[in-house]
């Protein structure tokens, strides 16, 4: 399955650049990435059945918690990290975030956009939201944070992180016209500032 | 499913063998077996690299023995996660060992006796050296993959180095870049048992008509400790006594077996005692020590594994105790810092140092996939 976000994310990696994918899932990403461009990548996941399925496809894995933090890799080795909608399921988000841009001259993160209308119309009933990017029930989600465009938007400033650029989606399209209230799925690139 | 096909062939090599330590060997053989066929461009190989006390005998039953099943037999075979039916697989009996290879056992052509204290000391990477002649006679250029665990892991890591062009996957299971201290220590106890060992005699015990038997014994005692996890002994034997049915469960206050576990320990070190050679064990637990091949990079092994081109598959188990993930992640850690092809697993797998011998589905289906993924890629 091609998702909404890899081709966005893809749009942003340089060719024969180093990239770094962290929570890369059964390795989808990092396939559709390399069928683009050439690149020399690293995924890291934690999940065994998702560990096989990378092995499957020929992909370079490291099976590792990232909430243990990045120690494997040192400062600066990857031109793109990638923390494609992995941030909203790590407790360590600061910790996480200051170690992405440690090991990346650029990082790229998404994630589910919680301030979405139909999420704040869900909640304003009295619901907790399901949706097509926020797709789990509240007791059974993986999903440890939720967050808004607006609130990541302040904690990379509290970070001192620069934000290079940003997309923020709806159905595979760009949305510019109130990101934070009609995007359902963000997209930010960042570094270091 | 087709058989197993099986060979056995001792290969003699007349050139003399310089050795790390500055001896020299002349002449030696290795005992090998091979399973599954060669294909025409030779391309096909994967030399499995054993661990301490194991040998040639990988997979199925031995042809001398049909009791004896090979080590891996779980691993290797037709359908098996190193399907035979695609590769050729090679064990070899390492140098030094007391199957049928040259070791303390053998007839120094100098003196016509064996061997016995007389015997260099050999490390890994002369294995390795030996290991690359084999191929060399065999007409393999370059294997497909040169895999083990624990020592096998150590001896596949050093091939990567030694003859980085000839090894395509390096796959390392249970191992370590180098011992601890720890490691060293419990080496130590296992060697001191069998030195201290009265029928010993300096090594030369074969002359004598004896052998060290209480001093193997315990070695083995100690080992096998090493191998099991705290949760997986809880589990075999608890505080369980050794009692016959209908007698009393209570103390004895002796010193004789009074709990099961001792009674396994003893068991296990009784078996491997008649049929392990003494001089074997205190020459590969040596080897196990000196390992080390960031040493001659200034304790940097990021630089010791500079120039490997085989791409790595390091897999650990978390109850390992022996070589913990740690250790492990000191080699993917050295890899990424070179930008080398490596992916590593971290089986849960809870039976400890034994694992990379035993049967766990996590385990075996990623070898499994990646031979799968090997095989693809090669079509």
């Amino acid at each position: 399955m091609i998702r909404n976000d890899f081709q966005a994310i893809a749009k942003w990696i340089a060719p024969n650049s180093q990239v770094l994918d962290l929570g890369c899932g059964d390795g989808s990403f990092l396939k559709y990435l390399q069928e683009q461009k050439p690149v020399h990548a690293y995924g890291v996941e934690i999940d065994d059945s998702r560990v096989l399925s990378c092995v499957h496809k020929g992909l370079n894995v490291i099976q590792q918690n990232l909430e243990g933090g990045l120690a494997l890799f040192e400062n600066d080795s990857f031109d793109t990290v990638v923390l494609s909608q992995t941030l909203q399921t790590i407790h360590q988000t600061e910790k996480i975030l200051r170690e992405v841009v440690r090991v990346g001259k650029e990082s790229i993160i998404s994630f589910p956009n919680f301030g979405h209308w139909s999420h704040r119309l869900a909640v304003g009933l009295g619901r907790m939201p399901v949706s097509k990017s926020l797709p789990y029930q509240w007791y059974n989600t993986p999903n440890v944070r939720v967050l808004t465009v607006a609130d990541f938007e302040k904690l990379a400033s509290n970070l001192g992180l620069k934000v290079i650029d940003q997309c923020i989606l709806h159905e595979g399209r760009e949305v510019t016209l109130l990101p934070n209230l009609f995007g359902s799925l963000a997209l930010f690139r960042i570094s270091r500032a | 499913m087709s058989e197993l096909h099986l060979s056995r062939n001792t290969i003699h090599f007349a050139e003399p063998l310089p050795l790390q330590s500055g001896a020299i060997l002349a002449g030696y053989d290795l005992v090998i077996e091979t399973y599954g066929r060669l294909n025409p461009g030779k391309s096909n190989a994967v030399l499995v690299c054993h661990a301490l006390n194991a040998s040639h005998h990988v997979a199925g039953p031995n042809p001398d023995d049909p009791q004896d099943i090979g080590w891996w037999d779980n691993m290797i075979g037709p359908g098996k996660p190193i399907d035979t039916d695609h590769f050729f697989v090679i064990g070899v009996n390492n140098l030094g060992s007391c199957f049928g290879s040259t070791g303390p056992m053998s007839t120094n052509p100098a003196t016509g006796k064996p061997y016995g204290a007389d015997f260099p000391v050999i490390t890994v990477e002369d294995w390795v050296n030996t290991q690359a002649r084999l191929a060399d006679k065999l007409g393999i250029r370059k294997f497909a993959a040169v895999m083990g665990g624990s020592l096998g892991g150590m001896q596949a890591m050093a091939w990567a180095i030694q003859f980085p062009k000839r090894i395509d996957h390096c796959i390392v299971i249970a191992s370590t870049p180098k011992l601890s201290a720890q490691n060293i220590a419990f080496n130590e106890v296992a060697r001191n048992a069998i030195l201290s060992d009265p029928d010993f005699h300096g090594g030369n015990y074969y002359v004598h008509n004896v052998i060290p038997k209480s001093g193997l014994k315990l070695a083995r005692m100690v080992g096998h400790i090493t191998y099991l996890s705290d949760d997986d002994m809880a589990e075999k034997f608890g505080r369980e006594l050794q009692r016959p049915d209908g007698e009393s469960n209570d103390y004895r206050f002796s010193f004789d077996v009074e709990f099961e576990v001792e009674s396994y320990l003893r068991h296990q070190g009784e078996k491997f005692s008649k049929y392990f050679d003494a001089n074997t064990y205190l020459l590969i637990t040596r080897a196990l020590d000196y390992f080390d091949p960031a040493r001659r990079y200034e304790g940097s092994l990021q630089r010791a594994l500079a120039e490997v081109q085989a791409k790595f598959l390091v897999v650990s188990f978390t109850t390992d105790w022996r070589f913990p993930p740690n250790r492990s992640r000191e080699i993917v850690q050295a890899l990424l810092g070179n930008k080398s092809e490596v992916s590593y697993a971290e089986i849960d797998a809870p039976h400890g140092h034994d694992a990379f011998l035993l049967d766990d589905p996590r385990y075996h289906h990623l070898i499994r996939a990646y031979f799968d993924q090997m095989h693809e890629a090669r079509r």
